[in-house]
């Protein structure tokens, strides 16, 4: 691609391009902003980043996953999305053919979503100055009457719940980015949860907490919520849903599957009593096919996520200040 | 005629000093008086015979006693005073300690075995001279009610033996009888029948409770391995006598010292030829056996009831045939049951009878682990018998608390010059040994009744020991942890000033973010310069590579530039294909200086434990099998290459290719131990050093540290080994201390 000069042309192309892919009627109004009535009740916003290498990986791409992570961070109140905004920031350079493939990609992505990206912005910035594509989306959202999950409402006694298997999206990435191609084909999980979220709301309208297990995997989330909440959990290894593919190629490059991210997955506590119902409303929907109750949350002051292994011992899974690091001296 | 005032410091409280000096004044006709205070023992004596009173008092102390300090003060006499009197204790700045628990003393058996007296096969007899000490004192000063024997009113008898300054017995804490004293659940007689029948027996004893079984029966023991879920982690034996352990084992004088010493710890004893064949299960495939003496009166009444119930002690003497697999009962890596119900949870469904008794164990204390080598004692694990006995710093400073590091974790408070090395606590990987962890530090605060000013950790951000050192609200101190594991050393051998150490250690984050482990450092005061390391290798997969010893193999077969040979030769072993593209690409292959890390890949490449199935292989498991492979190292000149303070051992491993498992043993200990002084020496000569400090997991290898050790003195220089702290990563909390103090006095 050569559009040279600044990127303004490039910059111009890519405004026609998404126009088309992403057309719906009010980014065709063709306004810097789009206006729209509120709906009644409580609104949810969110704004995510998303800055993934490789840019295309089995199972889905960045374009996508802007729209899959907002639209799930949104879901996490419970809410209804509604509508998406997109701001993308493209190195200079980049091929026409892949900045086509993702646009596509988002807007099918969204479309399959049910949600409309009304207003979005591009930049160009030099050659070198950028990885290829990063995309910054925000999403908005409306919640339904009487549903407030939290991370603060995690009490001791509580059910763990996960929507499936744990750390797909991780090893799909890094066995993609590392060339490490495994013998079997792992793919990410990527997937938008609000219609999972529908089913489960409507089933247990007061779920306690929901939360996608992103970045840092459901190891780090659960300790987030441990620390909001002021309590401890207690997991059991045997429980925890895990593909035999993804547990083979952690245990090759010696990963914990649960500090492994997800984009398609997400964790449910609720009352021990409403467990049962909201494992079913799980279960009945396509993307909670496989899920689980792997856990309860306990009393600990100490506030540590403890797990039960398959040997019978208890071991803390414990938040990460960085990497994975080696302890074994 | 003269008086004198003594201030005694050191072990003085509840070792029989006061009636030691009682009796000392007596015969030499001395008047006076002492009493136990919170520094120690006061006294004042008055006569002509104070020059022999004074000899007497450093030379025919107790068995018990460890006097640090005599402070004499000339006072005028009181021509009036008659007698000596023992008054009551005082209270006040505690600066003394507890006494360790020590093993059944010689009068004590004589009584346990003699039908008429009136403790006869009494399971809780003690004095003085011996019995529980730390495991069951909960603060100072140490009198009955601050111990577990609080709930024990002494019966006449026993209260008459308490009360007089001429008994074995005078204010024996803990001393009991069978009128008075704990009971034990279940007869010796049933607990013997029981073990002969193949059944696996918790016996709660000192610091905790152990798990038994018959040593010679193999399906008790693949039981006990399979119930406890212990991978192939050695077994410990209990046999009667220092007779029967030679049976076992080589016994050489500075073994036999330890075996029979007060702090009775498992012995590390060399398998002898025609030993009584044991099962596999115990020790598979190593040379060496842990051994230990009975210590406490139940131990010695199984072999009692074992040999017949023979009167007196004679039998003692005798080699008997009774021989038990001892290990403690810490099921699932958490700490050991102490507290009855606790115990009686954890236990069931790993024992098929559990011992209990109701004396309280108020502190947990794993046996003690020694070995000789270079022909003196070296702790392996420290636990009942030395802790709570303090190491002296090289100098005295401000209380600071360290809480070691992830694995083996121990803590550490000082006062004054005195280092407070606690007990082996256990990996830090789960709640119930954190809690540990927290009781330990409290029980020394306690026991030592000191503040610290300052708690020092380990650099790694992810250790919990770190984030417990940050709960605290004290000002922290982050240590390297080679540092750490140098300092250590140097405090135990009183070195302060600049010091040259090896680090030869698994893992430990380095200064620069990097995987540490093989280390050429300068030690000085609070800091330290990093003046070498070894080659890096590749560790693919981190943690996991420290398991599956064949991984380091393949990193070092990429180093040689022979990264194709990985997937043929590790087919077996694992995705080793996979592995390959992770070293090549760098995926989770992070570069490491260790020399454990070496270690296994040597294990890896001569096929010795190179891959445990299902990954249950124990820690340390494929190097302790190489070790014991050993039988003459050997050095392979050419071996190494130094460069710019980068010590390569690749030539040594491309040679273990072309030789089997055993030669390739004597080879690599040798070639390593060679390789490093001859990296080591330049530093040493260019700053005029004459010893050097060395530590770090590997030195648990006693072949590799008798190797440095010759190979040193050789050339003129002192090898400074890890004795009284452990080598490995328990010894860290000592060497955090000490770094901290240093920093907090500059
Ligand atoms: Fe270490
Ligand atoms: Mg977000
Ligand atoms: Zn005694
Ligand atoms: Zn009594």
């Amino acid at each position: 691609m050569s559009h040279g000069s600044g990127g303004k042309a490039m910059a111009q192309m890519v405004r026609e391009l998404f126009a088309a892919a992403f057309a719906n009627p009010l980014l065709d109004q063709g306004n810097d902003q789009a206006a729209f009535d509120a709906p009644a009740g409580r609104m949810v916003v969110t704004t995510d980043g998303f800055v993934v290498s490789p840019l295309f990986f089995p199972g889905g791409d960045i374009g996508s996953l802007a729209v899959h992570g907002t639209v799930n961070d949104v879901a996490m109140a419970g809410a209804v999305p509604l509508y998406l905004t997109a701001g993308f920031i493209l190195e200079e350079g980049f091929p026409l053919a892949d900045l086509k493939r993702l646009v596509d990609s988002m807007a099918h992505a969204a479309r399959e979503a049910g949600v409309s990206i009304v207003t979005g912005d591009t930049k160009v910035v030099e050659r070198g100055k950028g990885d290829g594509v990063f995309i910054t989306t925000t999403g908005i959202g409306v919640v339904p009457p009487g549903v407030a999950p939290s991370g603060e409402r995690a009490r001791p006694g509580d059910a763990i719940l996960v929507s499936g298997t744990m750390g797909d999206h991780g090893v799909a990435i890094m066995s993609t980015r590392e060339n490490l191609s495994f013998e079997t084909d792992i793919r990410s999980d990527s997937a938008a949860l609000h219609g999972l979220v529908a089913g489960m709301v409507a089933a247990v309208p007061d779920v306690h907490v929901l939360r996608d297990p992103t970045r840092g995997g459901l190891a780090t989330t659960l300790n987030e919520v441990a620390h909001q909440s002021g309590v401890g959990m207690l997991l059991r290894e045997a429980d925890i849903p895990l593909k035999a593919e993804v547990a083979a190629a952690c245990e090759l490059l010696g990963l914990d599957p649960l500090y492994v991210a997800n984009e398609g997955k997400l964790i449910a506590i609720c009352a021990a009593e409403d467990s049962a119902r909201l494992l079913e409303a799980m279960r009945a929907h396509p993307l909670g096919a496989e899920a689980a109750v792997v856990g309860t949350v306990v009393e600990d002051s100490h506030r540590f996520v403890q797990m039960e292994t398959r040997f019978g011992g208890k071991r803390i899974v414990d938040w990460l200040s960085g990497e994975q690091l080696p302890r074994i001296c | 005629m003269k008086r004198l005032r003594l201030r005694v410091r050191g072990q003085v409280q509840g070792v029989g000093f006061r009636p030691f000096l009682h009796g000392l004044a007596h015969r030499l006709a001395l008047t006076g008086w002492v009493l136990n205070d919170g520094a120690g023992v006061l006294a004042e004596v008055q006569g002509d015979a104070l020059e022999r009173f004074l000899t007497a008092l450093a030379e025919d102390a107790p068995p018990l006693a460890r006097i640090d300090a005599i402070e004499t003060d000339a006072i005028p006499a009181r021509p009036d005073e008659t007698g000596f009197a023992i008054l009551a204790s005082r209270r006040g700045a505690v600066t003394t300690g507890v006494a360790p628990d020590a093993a059944v003393c010689p009068a004590c058996l004589a009584e346990l075995f003699d039908p008429a007296d009136r403790r006869y096969r009494y399971p809780f007899l003690n004095c003085t001279h011996c019995g529980p000490r730390f495991t069951i004192t909960r603060a100072l000063p140490y009198d009955r009610p601050q111990t577990a024997m609080a709930g024990f009113p002494l019966c006449p008898d026993c209260a008459a033996e308490y009360a007089d300054p001429a008994d074995r017995r005078f204010h024996a804490q803990p001393t009991a009888c069978p009128a008075c004293g704990p009971r034990l659940s279940h007869s010796i007689k049933e607990m013997l029948a029981a073990l002969r029948g193949g059944r696996i027996v918790a016996i709660k004893g000192l610091g905790g409770s152990h798990l038994a079984c018959d040593a010679f029966d193999a399906a008790a023991v693949e039981r006990l391995r399979a119930r406890k879920q212990r991978n192939g982690k050695p077994f410990a034996l209990m046999v009667a006598n220092a007779a029967s352990a030679e049976r076992f084992g080589e016994v050489g004088a500075a073994e036999r010292a330890l075996l029979e010493g007060v702090a009775r710890p498992i012995v590390l004893l060399r398998r002898r030829d025609g030993a009584p064949p044991l099962p596999d299960a115990i020790a598979s495939g190593l040379a060496w056996l842990g051994i230990m003496l009975p210590y406490t009166p139940i131990h010695h009444l199984l072999f009692h009831e074992a040999a017949g119930r023979p009167d007196g002690t004679a039998w003692l003497e005798r080699p008997q045939d009774l021989a038990l697999v001892m290990t403690s009962a810490n099921p699932g890596g958490e700490p050991l049951a102490i507290g009855n119900d606790e115990a009686r949870r954890r236990l069931d469904g790993i024992a098929d009878l559990i011992v209990d008794h109701d004396r309280d164990i108020l502190i947990r204390a794993d046996d003690s682990v020694m070995r000789v080598v270079a022909g003196a004692p070296v702790v392996l694990r420290r636990g009942r018998g030395h802790v709570p006995v303090p190491i002296r710093l090289p100098r005295a400073g401000p209380s600071v608390l360290a809480v070691g590091g992830h694995q083996k974790a121990t803590v550490c408070l000082t006062r004054c010059d005195e280092a407070f090395l606690s007990q082996h606590i256990g990996d830090l990987d789960n709640a119930a040994t954190l809690a540990f962890l927290e009781e330990s530090v409290a029980h020394l605060r306690r026991i030592l009744a000191v503040e610290p000013v300052a708690v020092a950790h380990d650099l790694h951000p992810d250790f919990q020991g770190t984030r417990f050192a940050e709960s605290l609200g004290l000002p922290t101190l982050p240590v390297q942890h080679h540092h750490a594991h140098i300092a250590a050393v140097l405090a135990e051998h009183g070195v302060n000033g600049p010091a040259l150490g090896l680090a030869l250690d698994g893992f430990g984050l380095g200064a620069d973010g990097g995987s540490w482990g093989g280390e050429m450092l300068l030690a000085e005061g609070a800091g330290f310069t990093r003046l070498g390391h070894l080659a890096p290798l590749a560790q693919p997969g981190g943690d996991v590579a420290a398991r599956q010893p064949w991984r380091m193999a393949a990193a070092a077969l990429a180093r040689m530039g022979r990264g194709a040979e990985i997937a043929g030769r590790f087919a077996a072993c694992g995705p080793a294909d996979g592995v390959r593209r992770m070293i090549e690409a760098g995926v989770n292959a992070p570069p490491t200086s260790s020399c454990g890390r070496w270690f296994d890949a040597a294990c890896g490449l001569l096929g010795v434990r190179a891959f445990s199935p299902g990954g249950a292989g124990f820690e340390g498991e494929a190097p302790m099998a190489l070790e014991s492979l050993v039988l003459r190292p050997t050095v392979l000149d050419g071996g190494w290459r130094i460069d710019g303070g980068v010590l390569d051992l690749t030539p040594l491993l491309e040679s273990l290719l072309q030789i089997n498992a055993q030669e390739g043993a004597d080879r690599f200990h040798g070639t390593l131990a060679a390789a490093l002084v001859a990296w080591a020496m330049p530093e040493l000569t260019a700053r005029g050093f004459e010893r050097i400090a060395l530590s770090g997991g590997c030195l648990m290898n006693a072949v590799l540290a008798e190797g440095l050790s010759a190979g040193f003195a050789a050339r003129g220089v002192t090898a400074l080994l890890p004795r009284r702290a452990p080598a490995n990563d328990g010894g860290l909390s000592l060497g955090q201390a000490w770094v901290a103090m240093q920093s907090l006095l500059e």
